[in-house]
């Protein structure tokens, strides 16, 4: 497999704190690849080294096989989707996306604008400035503004975060179908579990400036490394230090068939959340288990006894 | 509310009242007057006074004032800008910094153009030291011409530009000079091209702040011009003492004053916000 972009042992640290703590990874060819953690796990400050806003003091990032580690961000063939899109106030949507191509002195701008305004639904907004368009708007043009520049690896900064709530689960789809589109490798840096599970061909889950996991969706969801893993992408029931996550746990009056195992509980609260049920109970030795499921037409009430059960095969299962 | 309002607005108000608009008015009347045989002044009323401003001894003076003022706005900008983009990327230096550039204010400007004087005059400090080196062997003309008066309004308008310039560029949105960067122009590019454009509404700030008061200048031209490089300033100034002719040296100041308001009402049209 052909990696576009390379982290070796990448190291970088703030007055004696560091930052991001020897991090490898590598990042395949056209995938869309995600950096998820905690705030302050790291995540930005390794975007930004990539994109040459800042140094690593040790280690190297090698892009399309050549180490850049010491170039500029100019110099590079990476461009950057910034938090709050970075859009030139002072300049309009079609000088936005020019910009680049201008600097890079390319032969054919105008076909090229053209055709990336199409690509982002732009079209017959050239002329307006940043502050004439909606949020939604903004974003497109900071994606048409760098991928126009057909960069080896397009870096986004957590690029729904400034989107409100609901425009962010249409938007979040339509950047992973014109990534798909386009082909041009994604890395991504998001904080929101949500959103890396659902974009992601790839996610590396980080932590205290360390790589913590890296793997599909799927994989880190179902086989978690780490407690830290596990408890980060979703909610996880410890039951005598097993992990079983809500949506795995069932509650049943009797007791049930074999092949699982269960305990004996007591229904604390009912929680509906529209879509399905939180069940709270908590067992003899004080542990509280949440169950996740479909509206109940017999819903348990507050202090029923109950025996909480769940397969073995759904059991976290660590890797080490 | 309302009442507490007008009571706040009232102490500003009455002085602006009583020690600008009146004493304005006032001006007003004398530049429509007639100077008296030996002092003061008196009737017929006259626009006599606004007539000789065009005598081209008068207006000559009035459009070098301006060229000057301009020149030395531009200087002060070519010299402002670095320092104030300095200043503004210094991190926690920037407040010493910003009191060193309002270091020169704690003394009197006719103190620190004295200084000048002892500075730049023949005996001065500079040519004594170059003479005494042997770079060379007759003082250098440094005082009481144009280079001098120019240089007198730079060094005594350069804080007036310098913190207009501060205060935009510390406001600016660093991502935006990254993402000039990121898409590929070197810093020079990012500086003509994204920084000094957005920094508009601090380079007519400060050109605003230095031209007025520098056109107006008659210390500068005066002390460090010793007379033989006056202003409008020194025009002005020399009707209401020397020459006694009041109403005249009303008349030219309201001519300075519109061409300074047609001048702003031109800058307002062209970056109206801008100037908020």
């Amino acid at each position: 497999m052909a990696h576009i972009l390379e982290l070796r042992n990448v190291s970088r640290s703030y007055g004696g704190n560091k930052v991001v703590d020897g991090v490898s990874l590598e990042i395949e060819q056209g995938t869309l690849f995600s950096l998820l953690g905690p705030s302050g796990c790291g995540k930005t400050t390794t975007l930004r080294m990539v994109a040459g806003f800042d140094q690593p003091e040790s280690g190297e990032i090698i892009l399309a096989g050549k180490p850049i580690a010491h170039l500029r961000p100019y110099e590079r063939n990476v461009s950057t989707v910034f938090q709050n899109y970075a859009l030139f106030p002072h300049l309009s949507v079609r000088d936005n996306i020019e910009f680049g191509l201008r600097r890079k002195r390319a032969s054919d701008i105008d076909k090229r604008v053209r055709e990336m305004l199409e690509l982002v639904q732009l079209t017959g907004k050239e002329q307006r400035l940043p502050a004439q368009l909606s949020g939604g708007e903004r974003q497109r043009v900071a994606l048409a503004r760098s991928l126009v520049l057909a960069p080896d690896v397009l870096l986004l900064d957590e690029p729904l975060s400034a989107l409100d709530p609901i425009l962010r689960k249409q938007v979040r789809t339509e950047l992973q179908a014109l990534q798909r589109r386009v082909g041009i490798t994604f890395l991504m840096v998001t904080h929101d579990q949500e959103e890396a599970l659902v974009l992601s061909d790839q996610i590396a889950v980080m932590n205290g400036g360390r790589i913590e996991q890296v793997g599909t969706p799927q994989g880190i969801y179902m086989t978690p490394r780490t407690r830290f893993v596990a408890g980060f992408l979703g909610a996880v029931n410890w039951i005598d230090g097993i992990g079983v996550r809500p949506e795995a746990v069932r509650m049943a009056r009797s007791n049930p068939r074999t092949g699982s195992r269960s305990r004996p509980a007591t229904i604390e609260t009912l929680r509906f959340l529209g879509n399905c049920v939180h069940i709270e109970s908590r067992l003899a030795n004080g542990e509280k288990v949440v169950c996740e499921t479909a509206f109940d037409h017999e819903p348990f009430t507050p202090g029923e006894p109950v025996h909480v059960w769940w397969n073995v095969s759904d059991e976290l299962r660590f890797q080490q | 509310m309302s009442r507490l309002r007008t009571l706040f607005l009232l102490p500003g108000a009455v002085t602006m009242v009583l020690l600008f608009a009146v004493p304005l008015a006032i001006v007003f009347i004398y530049s429509l007057l007639t100077r008296g045989a030996y002092f003061g002044l008196g009737p017929p009323w006259t626009l006599d006074n606004y007539a000789r401003v065009w005598d081209p001894l008068y207006a000559g003076v009035l459009w070098r004032s301006l060229v000057e003022a301009g020149l030395a706005s531009f200087i002060c900008l070519v010299l402002g800008f670095p320092l104030a983009l300095f200043i503004s990327q210094a991190g926690p230096r920037k407040n010493l910094y910003l009191n060193l550039v309002m270091l020169p204010f704690w003394t009197s400007f006719l103190v620190r153009l004295y200084a000048w004087i002892f500075l730049l005059r023949d005996t001065g400090l500079v040519n004594t030291v170059l003479q005494n080196l042997g770079l060379i062997h007759e003082p250098l003309p440094m005082l009481y011409n144009d280079g001098a008066v120019m240089l007198g309004l730079v060094y005594g308008h350069l804080p007036f530009m310098v913190l207009p310039l501060y205060a935009t560029l510390e406001r600016l949105d660093r991502n935006l000079l990254e993402a000039s960067a990121d898409l590929g122009a070197r810093p020079w590019t990012t500086l003509a091209l994204v920084t000094l454009p957005l920094c508009r509404p601090g380079i007519i700030a400060g050109t605003v702040l230095v031209f007025i008061p520098a056109l107006g200048a008659y210390l500068v031209p005066d002390l460090l011009g010793g007379g033989k490089s006056i202003m409008i300033g020194n025009v002005v100034q020399n009707q209401f003492t020397t020459a006694r002719d009041w109403p005249f040296g009303a008349a030219l100041s309201f001519a300075v004053m519109a061409v300074v308001l047609i001048l702003m009402a031109v800058l307002a049209r062209r970056g109206g916000e801008d100037l908020a």
